[in-house]
């Protein structure tokens, strides 16, 4: 240290000797301090000044975090005779690589101006942890992946992209480990891989399961891949020949190829949660919104599209029966011990958190009997008290299995339930208006169909849902015949998704009444 | 015991004179420490200086052979207290927190100890927490230097610096009798670097030496006449003494960049981003080199007059680099020049901003447009850095990241026993609708943010129900409701809360969130951890504590994932006819903490063959409607979204990752706030007991049985 030295007046290097500069963008418990941290050791194996720093404090509980390092050769230090003075935090534009762990922490360093077309580097996982207001939205509050993989294809001078996660996952690893593997790959520092393998050894936690993820991450990371258009789902193609073969025929050959996706996937489910009578009522429910698209619709059948999404998602409601009947699948057993990771010899035990309400088992039985017990004071209280706690039952236990079976065994009971006489009532009401709006206006009339989306969930978030659906469409008959109505029944339903105690929707509401 | 471990970091710690040492800049603060022949050592935790008192505790065997006293002080002031062992003897003693707010809490036993004067070094490391990644009020320490006249140490942040300003920090206290301020701001607590070591001393005068013969001078007593003469002896003995010794030392320094009639005053801890401002402005490089000359005080209060007017001579403008407001040193410095009568244009917050972090773009602007107004052609020839380049919008990829880009606020960690007591508040506010919410300062705080948007303010460590003080009338039935962590509540809730409300019979209910640790600052023990310590005394009761100073409404959940219970004893405490304060103690551990010790002991039972069983929770894709109203009455990172898989539906489901440690919440959610069946809990136990097996067994087969009956029904509807 030259203290109180005057230095000589100075004899300034070229500013071409820089040092390496690297972020690592990741969230609290990430693992983005290990990175770091394989990174230095590294770098001073290697004959490296090597510097790095955070700014963890609060955000190491899962916000989003900043790790800087930068390095620079000794052997230039010694020749200059001076230390060099290091960064400690990255300047944007003048970074070489940026790591994220995540898609979206891609998307921020390249808001902070991190990555730079002419000098960066991005590595980045495409897979996502989803921010707090994309999980607590009341619908689908996601943001669009593709358009931050397209801008850190713009942003970065070489983009290199991959599911880190998952391949860190599948060696027992954590992503920074795979993600070391990619800067080793495709992050052009002046190291080999084997000092890259001698870092992580000499790092000595989890040294095999973190070795494979690194060639997993150096793997995927030197075949450049380019940006696929995210896969579009559809339902597996359908076999003509069985059971529902004439049911399959009526579709395919009586309605449009753009809705045969849907319409099949709704055939499907409604045999599935009722019977094939009810799918062929379905259809038929489905006949004039057909003919009403195809005559006012531009040709696209998006009416009859989401008609018949929502029709049938309404169509199979989720009543006790239908819970009880999914809950004691075995296919749901199998999917239960892969997502939790069982091993053969492990026994896994399947707990349900069942609160059946006196509203869900009125629902079920009879209309007549349900009606006698909703009368009967004496009776209903006896069921207020027998549902008023929740109820953990064991599905992989006998007593469990068979009271779920025989719930299940109901089925052939819901056409007689107060809550399908219910259900159709409110369907018919909604299906009847669509073809004479279509006529006057398409756009609203599609709009319109697209409304059930708000029905959802079970007991009061089901409620809830319902009110708003009721509040969203009572909004038709004023917007009827004015310009703009499918824009203001579209922007009703957003409202009600907004929160949950409907004010935004009520504020709206008045507004599109004004 | 902490949430991280430094055993094996704290090794370096006996590196002697010739070894060189790598590691992290807290570490080699330690290091600094035991170097100067330190005597004692106390502080109170948090970011950024947590890890200080961590290495610390860790680093108790090397401590005690060295004969170095160790304390986690109940607070910060108990810590200032401690230097007054400094006082009387010639003992050297460094304290530590997190500033300005355990500055604020120190500043009663700090202004005392200043007055009087110190003989041994005293030294006040703070962690300055400001700019990027603060969690508080953006404030400055340099105000407590200048009132109550302590010397502020800004050592440029690399470690060869940092340490060699704590050596000669405690040199400069004893020079001029008077604790010195070490302020380390974020970064540089965490910067990972390298210095040449030197032996550890062990102290030549001991805390042993001291407490058998002990020694009084009233004369360092703030008392009068006492007072009076130490005010005049900061003026006239201390002040010019500190000069000299800074001056002799030359702890300030200067790098000439040619003799050019312009220059940067900047202070130390400034050095690295003004240095590569420089750099990227074409007017130094990597080594430090200027073509500006350079005055870099690493001792920013006081000022060396005389080393400023050196430096100002002759020059016709310079530019100070201080970062935060207000200006402090711009003002010295403006009064140094005009008492000297130096025509020297001082330039400082006018061409850089007032307020805010300054980060290496925010000081090349002012750099760039001082330069500019003073020698334009040391610009010429070299382009501007790119973030200094006009654009006249946007670039395009930033552009298109607008919108996509969420803010990412931390949050309960998964597992986290604190979270369902705010998914009970929010029921109870269902029910009773709102109530004002009076917070405090640890984890729990993060109850303000989304999900749950519970709390109005937050008035400071353990000053939770201090904050509802005022909502103390007859004139209304409705409650207050004030929340404190078990770190406030021995930091000081227990005198200025609790206390506070049985005094001035306050209706108000509490609740001490009591999860055994000061868990928002890394996980240290308290009173009321529920560890064996070997060094401190733990496992006392939050409720006696409470009952002692006369709350008759005590009431204690010992399990906090019962939501139920716990939403059921908020409406009792917020509707009992019973006058007087409530309180409620909610007891769970820290989950961070508990994983820690409980995972490594469960794959050792799993290994020797002994029963296991891990709860996990899960979600029924094609149960989940996607409203995420779970997640909203929780917030908890393991439980997210996916992709719907059914292709019908277009919003996405709720699923619980990996990472779910299966304390229970979301099932006790689904039951509290009926919510939907789609909820599991899978039980999957390693090494099953005959009982397990037998019932299994009795089960399977007539489970697959009918499965088999139900897989018929589908897969002939499938076809």
């Amino acid at each position: 240290m030259d203290a109180n030295v005057t230095t000589q007046p100075a004899s300034v290097t070229s500013p071409d000797t820089k040092a390496i500069s690297i972020a690592i963008l990741a969230m609290g418990g990430e693992g983005g301090g290990v990175l770091a941290d394989w990174l230095v050791d590294l770098a001073e194996h290697a004959g490296y000044f090597a510097q790095s720093t955070s700014v963890p404090g609060v955000a190491q509980r899962t916000g989003a975090t900043i790790y800087y390092v930068e390095l620079f050769p000794e052997t230039e230090s010694q020749r200059r005779g001076r230390q060099p003075v290091l960064g400690l935090m990255p300047v944007p534009g003048e970074v070489d690589v940026v790591i994220a762990s995540e898609l979206m922490e891609a998307g921020r360093a390249i808001q902070r101006g991190l990555v730079t077309p002419d000098r960066t580097v991005l590595i980045a996982s495409e897979h996502r942890v989803y921010s707090i207001s994309e999980r607590s939205a009341m619908a689908d509050g996601r943001v669009d992946s593709q358009k931050l993989l397209e801008a850190s294809q713009a942003a970065a001078r070489q983009f290199v992209h991959g599911d880190f996660a998952r391949l860190a996952d599948e060696h027992g690893s954590v992503i920074s480990a795979s993600l070391f593997g990619a800067l080793a790959a495709r992050g052009g520092l002046p190291f080999t891989r084997e000092q890259f393998v001698d870092a992580i050894r000499r790092g000595g936690v989890g040294v095999e399961s973190s070795l494979a993820a690194f060639e997993a991450g150096y793997a995927a990371a030197s075949q450049p891949a380019p940006i696929k258009p995210p896969p579009v789902s559809s339902p597996a193609a359908s076999n003509r020949t069985g059971r529902l073969a004439n049911l399959i025929t009526r579709v395919t050959s009586g309605f449009h190829a753009a809705s045969h996706d849907v319409i099949l996937a709704g055939v499907h489910r409604l045999v599935d949660f009722q019977d094939e009578r009810y799918a062929r009522e379905y259809l038929d429910w489905l006949a004039p919104i057909r003919d009403a698209d195809a005559q006012h619709g531009p040709g696209a059948f998006l009416l009859l599209t989401e008609t018949a999404r929502y029709l049938a998602l309404w169509m199979a409601y989720e009543d006790a029966v239908r819970v009880a009947d999914l809950k004691i699948r075995r296919a749901r057993f199998e999917r239960v011990r892969r997502e939790v990771k069982a091993r053969p010899g492990q026994i896994v035990r399947i707990n349900e958190f069942l609160h059946p309400g006196i509203e869900e088992i009125t629902d079920i039985l009879p209309a007549g009997l349900s009606r006698f017990l909703l009368r009967t004071k004496p009776l209903k209280r006896l069921l207020e008290k027998f549902t008023s706690k929740g109820r953990i039952v064991e599905t992989t236990s006998l007593a469990g299995f068979l009271m779920l079976y025989t719930l299940a065994s109901m089925r052939p009971l819901r056409r007689r339930s107060l809550r399908f006489e219910r259900e159709r009532r409110f369907i018919q009401q909604w299906l009847a208006q669509l073809p004479s709006l279509a006529a006057e206006d398409y756009a609203l009339a599609v709009e319109a169909a697209e409304c059930p989306r708000l029905i959802k969930g079970y007991g009061e978030t089901h409620a809830r849902g319902m009110q708003s659906y009721l509040a969203v469409m009572s909004a038709i008959p004023r917007l009827r015949g004015k310009p703009g109505a499918a824009e203001a029944l579209r922007r009703l339903r957003e409202a009600a998704l907004k929160d949950e105690s409907g004010r935004i929707l009520e504020q709206t509401l008045q507004e599109v009444n004004a | 015991m902490a949430e991280r471990s430094f055993k094996k970091e704290v090794e370096k710690l006996r590196l002697g004179a010739g070894q060189e040492f790598h590691g992290e800049g807290i570490l080699a603060v330690t290091k600094a420490l035991l170097q100067s022949g330190v005597s004692y050592v106390a502080g109170y935790q948090g970011a950024p200086i947590s890890h200080l008192m961590d290495v610390l505790t860790d680093a108790t065997g090397i401590l005690e052979s060295l004969g170095v006293h160790f304390e986690h002080s109940a607070s910060e002031a108990t810590a200032a207290a401690t230097l007054a062992a400094s006082v009387n003897y010639p003992l050297r003693g460094a304290i530590t927190f997190k500033s300005t707010v355990g500055t604020n809490v120190a500043s009663d036993a700090l202004a005392n100890l200043a007055s009087g004067g110190v003989t041994g070094g005293a030294l006040i490391i703070v962690g300055e927490d400001y700019g990027e990644g603060s969690s508080i009020m953006q404030e400055r320490s340099h105000a407590f230097a200048m009132k109550s006249q302590m010397w502020l140490l800004d050592p440029r942040p690399n470690l060869p610096s940092i340490v060699r300003t704590i050596e000669e920090g405690f040199a400069l206290s004893e020079a001029s009798n008077t604790p010195v301020m070490l302020e380390l701001r974020i970064r540089a607590c965490h910067v990972y670097g390298r210095f040449m070591a030197k032996d550890n001393v062990r102290p030549q005068f001991t805390l042993k030496d001291a407490m058998e013969k002990p020694v009084r001078d009233v004369t360092r007593i703030v008392l009068p006449p006492a007072s009076f003469l130490h005010e005049q002896e900061k003026i006239q003995k201390r002040w010019p003494a500190a000069q000299e010794f800074i001056k002799a030392r030359g702890l300030n320094e200067f790098v000439a960049g040619g003799a050019r009639d312009f220059g940067i005053l900047l202070q130390g801890g400034m050095y690295n981003t003004v240095i590569r401002a420089l750099e990227l402005l074409g007017l130094g490089d990597i080594f430090g080199n200027s073509r500006v000359p350079l005055y870099i005080m690493n001792v920013t209060y006081p000022l060396i007059d005389e080393e400023v007017k050196r430096f100002c001579i002759g020059k016709r403008a310079v530019l100070v680099i201080e970062e935060g407001q207000p200006d402090f040193i711009e003002q010295n410095l403006n009064t140094i020049l005009r008492r000297a009568d130096i025509q020297t244009r001082l330039h400082g917050k006018d061409l850089l901003p007032m307020a805010g972090e300054y980060t290496a773009p925010v000081i090349m602007k002012g750099i760039l447009q001082f330069v500019r107004n003073y020698a334009p052609h040391l610009l010429e020839g070299h382009s501007l850095p790119g973030v200094l380049q006009p654009a006249a919008q946007k670039p395009v990829p930033v552009q298109k990241v607008e919108g996509e880009v969420h803010p990412r606020p931390p949050s309960f960690c998964t597992g986290c026993p604190e979270r369902p007591i705010f998914t009970a508040m929010k029921l109870v506010e269902r029910e009773l609708g709102q109530h004002h919410v009076s917070c405090d300062i640890g984890c729990h705080l993060f109850s303000i943010l989304p999900p749950f948007n519970l709390g109005a303010t937050t008035m400071g460590y353990g000053l939770g129900w201090a904050g509802a003080a005022a909502f103390n009338t007859s004139e209304s039935q409705k409650r207050t409701i004030s929340i404190m962590g078990d770190g406030g509540f021995w930091h000081n809730g227990l005198t200025s809360g609790v206390g506070n409300a049985v005094f001035n019979k306050n209706d108000g209910v509490l609740v001490i969130i009591d999860n055994a640790y000061t868990a928002a600052t890394g996980g240290q023990d308290i009173l009321s951890s529920q560890a064996d310590n070997r060094n401190r005394t733990t496992k006392l009761s939050i409720a006696e504590a409470v009952r002692g100073v006369g709350v008759k409404w005590v009431r204690t959940v010992t399990r906090t994932y019962d939501v139920a219970r716990m939403r059921d004893l908020l409406k009792e405490a917020l509707t009992t006819a019973e006058k007087g304060p409530k309180v409620i103690v909610a007891q769970s551990e820290c989950t961070l903490n508990r994983q820690r010790r409980v995972k490594p002991l469960m794959k050792k039972l799993a290994e020797q063959g002994k029963r296991v069983v891990r709860e996990r929770f899960g979600v029924d894709a094609d149960m989940c409607t996607g409203d995420h109203s779970c997640i909203r009455l929780s917030g908890c990172p393991s439980l997210t979204i996916q992709p719907n898989p059914d292709p019908l539906r277009k919003d996405p489901v709720a699923t619980v990752l990996d990472s779910c440690v299966g304390c229970g919440l979301c099932g006790e959610v689904a039951h509290a706030a009926v919510l939907c069946p789609s909820f599991y809990r899978a039980d999957v136990v390693t090494n099953p007991s005959w009982w397990d097996r037998s019932k299994n067994s009795f089960a399977r087969p007539v489970i697959a049985f009918l499965q088999h009956r139900l897989d018929k029904r589908l897969v002939e509807n499938a076809a």
